[in-house]
């Protein structure tokens, strides 16, 4: 039988020959737990009455989510779980300041491929970036996987994305892949796996960009296939059966926009043009390594940004930070007036950094733009990529950002300023207005698939 | 007699328990009364152990966070029926032993504030309009809800379930 990415670890992990849509009771090669779900996962422990947990050698621990702490109570719960750590022995804890968890697990090699791995944040099917199949669950699930060392999982369909082409440059993996959740939908990958060929041999990081937006698609798992850490065996079988197929050509793809309050509510760039924007935040384990600092900091090098508009630089581990120092590309961030703070989630959940007031627009890079995900639920939230987020923060506006890539300086001045002056003043104003974001909406009207009704997981 | 609470599609759990009110945040004693307050402002006060939410496409989509299905729990929520559920608060919501059922028309059938009962064995959600049939439940499911949950599942039986 002829087996997708997703069947092949599945079997190989439950010693059975199993298929999509089968029951299986696996064993976990990694247990993720993140800060804010601590206390329900040591309550899922002791009504299990299991004092430890199954393999310390084989549990991750860190402190990213509302990091360093933002409030008393937050600083008990960090406190709670350090004594925990301790107490259990767990030798692997990265804490406050040490970076977002899937990013620290992915970089430094926790996510063996071909295996599963649970993790308590919903964005752990980011492991798939090296061939883990990666799977987010709740505080009860993560108990019991740390009691037990194994969970039980329906085998999913698969969705097979292929890429073709190449880049032109001023577009990133972001934009790719919001142009599959855009054709996806936020539902369209519900319970399933999705598979991605053709991008194998990207660098780490446009991976992980990748298998963690699957998230946003429903999906259980979003696994890159042929990746230089995968063993031959994971290669998905030819004949291998798919839900549905789609293709993006690299070559002709646009800058993406999510439009709020939906991440499959995305528009090309052309559509959002002049949104003026408030806030500009670059980080998450979806855009804060790195590559997508030395983006922004291209664009930003020796310029100010807009004077009615923050930028919050939030590196995605202490590896990503540091070497964002030693090159200078954090000295660039900082001299153009960005706010850097410590590796970890950042603002990107609302529950520390810049949070967001009522009615400021926001352009980030993150992965979800929901209503009050980062802070007053009347703010409004793009996300775009690094590019565009440098962008926005040097004019105050959404803006193609290729032009700027190419510009002399002249020209540069002369498209900032003249960006500068359409904005006015607007920012928070033009959500009071509705300005721009009915529209939006309309352009956006997703493609959205009906997925299969499963109802086992 | 439970009362239904009608929410429309991709209802996500930022909605359900806002990230800034997470137990972690306000306390363990605290979080269920913030239950819906951005989306629908004083259900945490109204709402009655046994009611019945009803909703659209893709219910509890978003974060793991199992807190906003601990809320539901807290509240005594009597079960979820759905056009179908996200997959990481299906399996909260079963862990947790709050029945979730899928319903291809209940969400356009039961209006909001309709006297209903959840017959969940049966497979019907009985309301003014006449009864709305409910999808069963995979047997694994059933056998983990049945215990009032995975943590009890396990403490009675010591394993899972038998998948095969």
């Amino acid at each position: 039988m002829s087996k997708s990415v997703a069947e092949k670890i599945l079997s190989r992990a439950s010693g059975r020959d199993v298929r999509a849509g089968d029951l299986v009771i696996v064993p976990v090669s990694r247990v993720m737990v993140h800060d804010s779900v601590i206390d329900a996962v040591m309550a899922g422990l002791r009504d299990l009455g299991k004092e430890h947990v199954w393999d310390t050698s084989k549990v991750c621990v860190f402190v990213d989510h509302a990091a360093p702490a933002p409030t008393p109570v937050v600083a008990d719960s960090h406190r709670v779980l350090r004594e925990w750590v301790r107490t259990q022995k767990i030798p692997t804890f990265y804490d406050a300041g040490e970076g977002v968890c899937h990013q620290i697990m992915v970089e430094e090699g926790y996510c063996e491929p071909g295996t599963v791995i649970v993790g308590s944040d919903s964005h752990s099917n980011s492991y798939g970036a090296v061939g883990a199949f990666g799977a987010g669950m709740g505080a009860t699930d993560i108990a019991v996987a740390l009691g037990l060392g194994r969970t039980w999982l329906r085998v999913p369909e698969s969705i097979k994305v292929t890429f073709t082409g190449k880049l032109r440059k001023g577009i990133t993996m972001k934009d790719a892949i919001m142009r599959v959740v855009r054709e996806v939908g936020t539902d369209g990958a519900r319970y399933a796996c999705v598979e991605f060929h053709g991008v194998g041999a990207l660098p780490q990081g446009d991976r992980i960009t990748l298998a963690g937006m699957t998230t946003e698609m429903g999906a259980k798992a979003g696994i890159v296939v042929g990746t230089p850490e995968a063993p031959d065996w994971l290669w998905p079988d030819p004949a291998a059966s798919y839900l549905r197929e789609v293709t993006i050509d690299l070559t002709t793809l646009e800058p993406q926009i999510a439009v709020p309050p939906r991440v499959d509510q995305v528009v090309d760039v052309s559509a959002a043009i002049g949104t003026a924007v408030d806030i500009v935040f670059l980080g998450s384990c979806t855009n804060g390594r790195l590559v997508d600092m030395q983006q922004a900091a291209a664009v930003l090098r020796g310029r100010r940004i807009d004077p009615r508009v923050r930028l919050e630089v939030v590196p995605s581990s202490r590896r990503q930070f540091e070497l964002a120092m030693q090159d200078g590309t954090l000295q660039i961030l900082s001299a153009a007036g960005a706010v850097i703070g410590s590796s970890g989630c950042g603002p990107c959940l609302g529950r520390t950094g810049g949070v967001l007031a009522g009615e400021e627009v926001c352009l980030s890079t993150a992965n979800r733009n929901y209503k009050g995900r980062m802070g007053s639920p009347q703010a409004n939230i793009y996300l775009g990529s690094p590019l565009v987020a440098a962008v926005a923060a040097l004019t105050g506006v959404i803006d193609d950002p290729r032009p700027y890539l190419e510009a002399t300086d002249a020209e540069l001045d002369a498209l900032v300023a003249r960006r500068r002056a359409e904005r006015g003043d607007r920012g928070a104003a033009s959500s009071r207005s509705g300005d721009r974001l009915e529209k939006l909406v309309m352009a956006a009207a997703p493609l959205r698939m009906q997925p299969q009704a499963e109802l086992d997981d | 007699m439970p009362r239904a609470w009608v929410f429309g599609d991709d209802l996500d759990t930022d909605q359900i328990v806002p990230g800034r009110y997470a137990p972690f945040m306000v306390g363990q004693d605290k979080f269920h009364t913030y239950t819906f307050c951005d989306a629908r402002p004083g259900f945490a006060k109204e709402v009655q152990p046994g009611d019945i939410l009803v909703g659209g496409e893709n219910f509890g989509c978003g974060s793991s966070r199992e807190y906003a299905v601990a809320a539901l729990a807290k509240l005594g929520i009597g079960g979820i029926v759905a056009k179908n559920f996200a997959r990481i608060f299906f399996r909260n919501c079963i862990n947790l032993g709050i029945p979730v059922l899928e319903s291809a028309d209940a969400v356009e059938r039961i209006k909001d504030g309709d006297a209903v009962t959840l017959d969940a064995p049966s497979g019907v959600l009985r309301s003014p309009s006449g009864d709305v049939s409910l999808r069963p439940l995979a047997p694994f499911a059933r056998e983990i809800l049945d215990a009032g949950g995975v943590v009890a599942y396990l403490r009675a039986h010591g394993d899972f379930p038998k998948v095969a």
